[in-house]
């Protein structure tokens, strides 16, 4: 008897371009099924994971993220974060999610105040989440990022809490895993490229592992074990409340 | 002295930032609100003991003309105080 | 509202006496404004091609792949497994010269308009970009403000810009080229094209609300040249919305792809006036339009303003009674205004309508097929010379350390890494980029398949103005070189052409000739042009611009994963030179960057050479014979050399098709090469002169890097090819010697400081 796939949602907002890539890249996983969610609705349709993709929703127009945290849908999101649900937004997702109060911190402007496509290094800092489990700790990734508010900041106390709590999940670093000049591709503090809530079941990062299950492509494939990681929890989640 | 300058979009300029705030403010229960125009504000200020109020004028309007503001497709207006 | 206009008028909107009297008699009397202001939009040199129409037919434009030629918003060539491919090029030079960032933008935004409004969903953008030299304050804000449109509106839409081409000459001083690239993917069974049809159909404006942008635009802006008066004409700038852009693409392909209208077409140059009379005379058909109907930004417009505004983010569909429900949800649902604003009618007739008054009725047929013809008399210029330059010690002193002259080179602004306007792009997004910016094509997969395609842009501007015919028929040859060196074969063109005035006879004479050299190449090498863009008036105070035929050419793969970069990969392959021993003075970057000099004669190209080096190329390349393949152009032999050692060792670099398969020389450790370059007497055009074999530049020259074990069957596989063998890739240095003899040896490592060098020169 095949175990019945897991049901990731992707939300799309107007101007959301990296959705179809989100899709996409969950297709490349047996045993997956992968829906999208329109901002307009209430319904997140019995998914177990939602994504909050790239791009620029209402064009990163007042703020990245400021509007598209009003959709409708965000309403649905927020409950089922606080019920425990995975939620991981990526890049203008990541926005959204701060700008919704269900991260910390704040994403302004690149200090090189330019949009940047680059790769990275992107060291895993923290396994203990529903999105890292499958890596190992300090495993170091090459991912691509590309943005131009990716510069994460917040205040030091909660700064302090955060590192306290282990909620620094990724931090960009050179390619044998340091701290490093030309690391950061965007003036983050700390070199913090993803962080995740205290109950650890919402994330964000600014790359974009989307762009890196296929190691044919461009990409490369080390963005796999991040979904890897959303599918085994809910897996595994599903087996203990059966 | 301290210099407030106001940067907004040229009258007839198509401003995508103030259209898609009036698109979505209805959404989140405002209604009848038009005319959304997004611009900014920059404030600096100016020490020089010896500008009469006529050049400090001058100056902040170069400024204007020549950075703070695109004259092709912004229109600036500023605010001059002593402090 | 329907007051009739006099000559003086018509003047004041850019026609001449001529054209009004024309449109007279074809009106059957004075005009009204409406119907001038018309007339003026459509018979500008930007909407009616008047002076390069009779030129233009010179072209090879169909094929058995080519699904639409010439004429229709895009070019469509089948690309395999009822996949095809819209593509089409467009130029925003005017426009960006006066505001950079928007210029920019707006040229992204309208050339990807041309692409989905076929049904196609844009996948590509490439822009090509020439500005004067770096040394001049706003040559640099020119740069910054087009580089940082581009990137704010193509990744806002979520498009890939994965690659283009940046020149800086001081011709192109007071005025940048901006051309736009744009294509898109489509099904061969669902392309929509823009013509009218079915009495009593609705005709609907999607989209932004109109405003006076860019009103003048295009008879104003493109189709005069730069002079006293430009500061005047600037108001006239349009403002691009990428968001709303964003919401028209998903809306209209969804519209298309549930056959929900009935045709398409985007408002570009020329606004409503362009599409509808466009149209109406493809389909045989009349349109009414309600002027007062158009949603309107700005208050108290008047009809002939609606008409010819340019506002961006529009599209005029025509939709069945049927099925406007429909098309009303989708709008809605997507926050886009929908509106009726009028109906096809069996008149022929275009009629503009304001309040129940009817202000314009004109032929629409006559009003597309009556635009005037214009062919100058052309004269050949006077500073064309026939014989190449003497190559003598007095003119051109040879140089006493080569290796700094290599390094000269690679840190020029034509030749340098152009790594920081590439990662202002977003040159990934839909997961297709195979092959990212900075190598010699660019490559994307095509989903469930193994196809791909590829995607070039080339033009040498400097060979072009010392030569047209030649330039441009090496233009064509380079972009399709480029495309081989990749593995792809090469398909199909769309042309950007940018002139001076073309009332002047020596103009004409360089359009002319350009054309003639790009119809022979693309006939040789069997790429159909398929859609393109003329811009002409790139004049600044009577100075032209070099004439600059831009060609952007798209390639295609049975099986993308035998695709190769540039970059050398393991110490001890071997690096053959494939092709023509040749290296010459006239017109080359050497020449430019050590003289200081443009002038002589720019070598031909062997069409019959090149065709057989690119069906041998990419037939070793399929056959996975070879570990990289580079084309040689500005700087020569030696740059050439140096970029394949430099992408060898520095990260950022592409992935392989195989993930198994060695990455040496990846994340920080440099390759280098070790290459003799055989007898400097042997290499055509060189004058017996080292640094000519190293940087003199000769078209059909390709250099190629093969594992070792692997030589025979390359060796088998090349036949009778002209080629040489150079060398073996090594590490961390490059050095070259001519007969044993030592011409340089230089580090890897500075080679790249030099090649990376562009961002200082604009801090």
């Amino acid at each position: 008897m095949s175990a019945a796939p897991v049901r990731f949602g992707v939300v799309v907002f107007p101007g959301s371009n990296c959705d179809a890539d989100a899709c996409h890249a969950l297709s490349t996983f047996p045993g997956t099924s992968a829906q999208y969610l329109w901002h307009k609705d209430t319904d997140l349709k019995g998914v177990q994971a939602v994504i909050l993709p790239g791009g620029f929703s209402y064009g990163d127009y007042l703020r990245c993220g400021a509007i598209a945290r009003f959709s409708p849908i965000m309403q649905a999101v927020i409950d089922f974060a606080a019920s425990g649900g995975l939620v991981m937004g990526i890049c203008n997702g990541f926005q959204t999610l701060v700008e919704a109060g269900l991260l910390p911190g704040g994403l302004i402007r690149n200090t090189g105040l330019k949009f940047v496509c680059r790769y990275v290094n992107l060291r895993v800092e923290t396994t203990d989440t529903p999105f890292t489990s499958a890596y190992a700790a300090g495993e170091v990734l090459r991912i691509v990022v590309k943005h131009n508010e990716g510069n994460y900041t917040v205040d030091p106390e909660t700064l302090a809490r955060m590192q306290a709590a282990d909620q620094i999940v990724l931090r960009y670093a050179d390619a044998a895993g340091e701290q490093a000049e030309g690391a950061n591709p965007n003036g983050a503090l700390d070199d913090i490229a993803g962080v995740c809530n205290e109950a650890r079941n919402v994330f964000g990062m600014m790359p974009h592992p989307e762009n890196s299950v296929e190691a044919h492509l461009a990409g490369g494939a080390d963005g796999r074990k991040l979904f890897q990681s959303m599918i085994d929890t809910v897996l595994r989640t599903a087996e203990v409340a059966s | 002295m301290n210099v407030r300058v106001y940067v907004t979009p040229k009258k007839g300029i198509l401003d995508p930032q103030g259209a898609a705030v009036e698109r979505s403010l209805p959404n989140l229960g405002f209604t009848g609100v038009s005319g959304v125009q997004i611009g900014k504000i920059i404030d600096l200020t100016i020490s020089a003991d010896d500008l009469t109020a006529e050049a400090a004028r001058a100056q902040v309007d170069d400024m204007c003309r020549r950075l703070l503001a695109n004259p092709i497709i912004e229109d600036y207006t500023f605010a001059i105080s002593e402090g | 509202m329907s007051r009739r206009a006099t000559v003086e008028a018509a003047v004041k909107l850019g026609l001449t006496a001529d054209e009004y009297a024309h449109i007279c008699a074809i009106q059957g009397g004075e005009p009204t404004y409406v119907e001038l202001a018309i007339y003026s939009l459509m018979w500008s040199e930007h909407c009616s091609y008047k002076h390069s129409r009779p030129v233009l037919g010179r072209f090879p434009t169909s094929g058995p792949r080519i699904l639409q030629g010439p004429g229709e918003n895009a070019g469509i060539i089948d690309v395999g497994d009822g996949w095809a491919v819209a593509m089409k090029v467009e130029s925003h030079n005017h426009p960006s010269a006066v505001e950079p960032f928007q210029g920019a933008a707006t040229g992204v935004g309208g050339i990807v308009r041309d692409i989905f409004t076929m049904g196609a969903r844009p996948c590509v953008s490439m822009d090509s970009l020439r500005f004067g030299e770096l040394t001049e304050p706003r040559q640099r804000f020119l740069l910054d403000g087009v580089v940082g449109g581009i990137a704010h509106y193509g990744n806002c839409l979520g498009i890939p810009t994965i690659g283009g081409e940046i020149y800086f000459e001081p011709s192109y001083e007071g005025n940048c080229l901006v051309n736009a690239m744009s294509a898109g993917m489509i099904r061969t069974d669902n392309i929509v094209r823009a013509i009218a049809s079915g009495i009593g159909n609705h005709v609907v404006l999607i989209g932004s609300k109109t405003g006076r942008d860019g009103i003048g635009g295009a008879s104003v802006l493109a189709s005069q040249e730069f002079d006293e008066t430009l500061e005047e004409k600037r108001p006239s700038v349009q403002v691009g919305d990428p968001f709303t852009e964003k919401k028209l693409i998903e809306a209209c392909l969804e519209l298309i792809h549930r056959h929900l209208v009935v045709s398409m077409q985007d408002l570009g140059a020329a606004g409503l006036t362009s599409s509808s009379s466009e149209m109406s005379s493809k389909g045989h058909v009349g349109l009414d339009i309600h002027a007062d109907r158009v949603p309107l930004r700005e208050a108290d417009m008047e009809p002939w303003e609606i008409m010819i505004s340019e506002s961006q983010e529009r599209m005029l569909a025509i939709v069945t009674a049927e099925q406007i429900a429909d098309v009303r949800e989708v709008c809605e649902r997507w926050d886009l205004d929908c509106t009726v604003i009028g109906a096809v009618t069996d008149s022929k007739m275009l009629r503009i309508w304001w309040h129940g008054e009817r202000v314009a009725n004109i032929p629409a047929r006559r009003l597309a097929d009556e635009s005037p013809v214009i062919r100058t008399p052309s004269v050949k210029p006077g500073y064309i010379v026939d014989e190449p330059v003497a190559v003598d010690d007095t003119g051109y002193p040879r140089p006493s350390d080569l290796g700094a002259a290599l390094t000269q080179l690679l840190a020029a602004p034509n030749i340098a890494s152009k790594r920081w306007a590439w990662e202002q792009y977003d040159y990934i997004v839909q997961a297709n980029t195979v092959q990212i910016p900075g190598s010699d094509a660019a490559v994307l997969r095509i989903k469930d398949s193994q196809r791909g395609i590829a995607f070039s842009n080339d033009c040498n501007g400097r060979h072009c103005y010392l030569d047209p015919y030649r330039g441009a028929k090496a233009a064509v040859a380079e972009a399709a070189r480029n495309l081989a060196c990749a593995g792809a074969l090469p398909v199909a063109v769309t042309d950007c052409l940018n002139f001076g005035n073309p009332e002047k006879g020596e103009i004409y004479w360089q359009f002319e000739q350009a054309v003639e050299g790009i119809a022979q190449a693309c006939e040789a090498l069997d790429t159909p042009v398929v859609s393109g863009n003329v811009s002409f008036y790139n004049e600044s105070f009577g100075q032209a611009i070099y004439p600059t035929p831009m060609i952007g050419m798209l390639g295609v793969y049975d099986d993308v994963s035998v695709h190769i970069d540039d970059a050398f990969k393991d110490e001890g392959d071997v690096i053959v030179l494939l092709g023509a021993e040749a290296g010459w003075m006239d017109g080359s970057e050497y020449q430019k960057v050590a003289y200081g000099k443009v002038e002589g004669r720019v070598p031909d190209v062997d069409l019959q050479l090149e065709v057989e080096l690119q069906h041998k190329l990419r037939a070793a390349i399929e056959a996975r014979l070879l570990k990289s393949a580079h084309d040689c152009a500005e700087g020569g032999l030696a740059v050439a050399l140096a970029e394949c050692c430099i992408a060898g060792g520095s990260t950022g670099g592409a992935q392989f098709a195989d993930p198994e398969a060695p990455r040496s020389g990846r994340h920080g450790r440099w390759l280098g090469a070790d290459v003799d370059l055989g007898s400097a007497a042997a290499v055509a055009g060189a004058a017996g002169r080292p640094d000519l074999a190293l940087f003199g530049e000769a078209p059909t020259r390709v250099v190629v890097s093969v594992a070792p074990e692997l030589l025979g069957p390359l060796d088998e596989a090349l036949g009778g090819l002209p080629r040489r063998v150079l060398g073996r890739v090594t590490g961390a240095n490059l050095r070259c010697t001519m007969e044993g003899k030592e011409l340089f040896t230089v580090a890897v490592g500075e080679l790249h400081s030099a090649y990376e060098s562009l961002p200082q020169r604009l801090a």
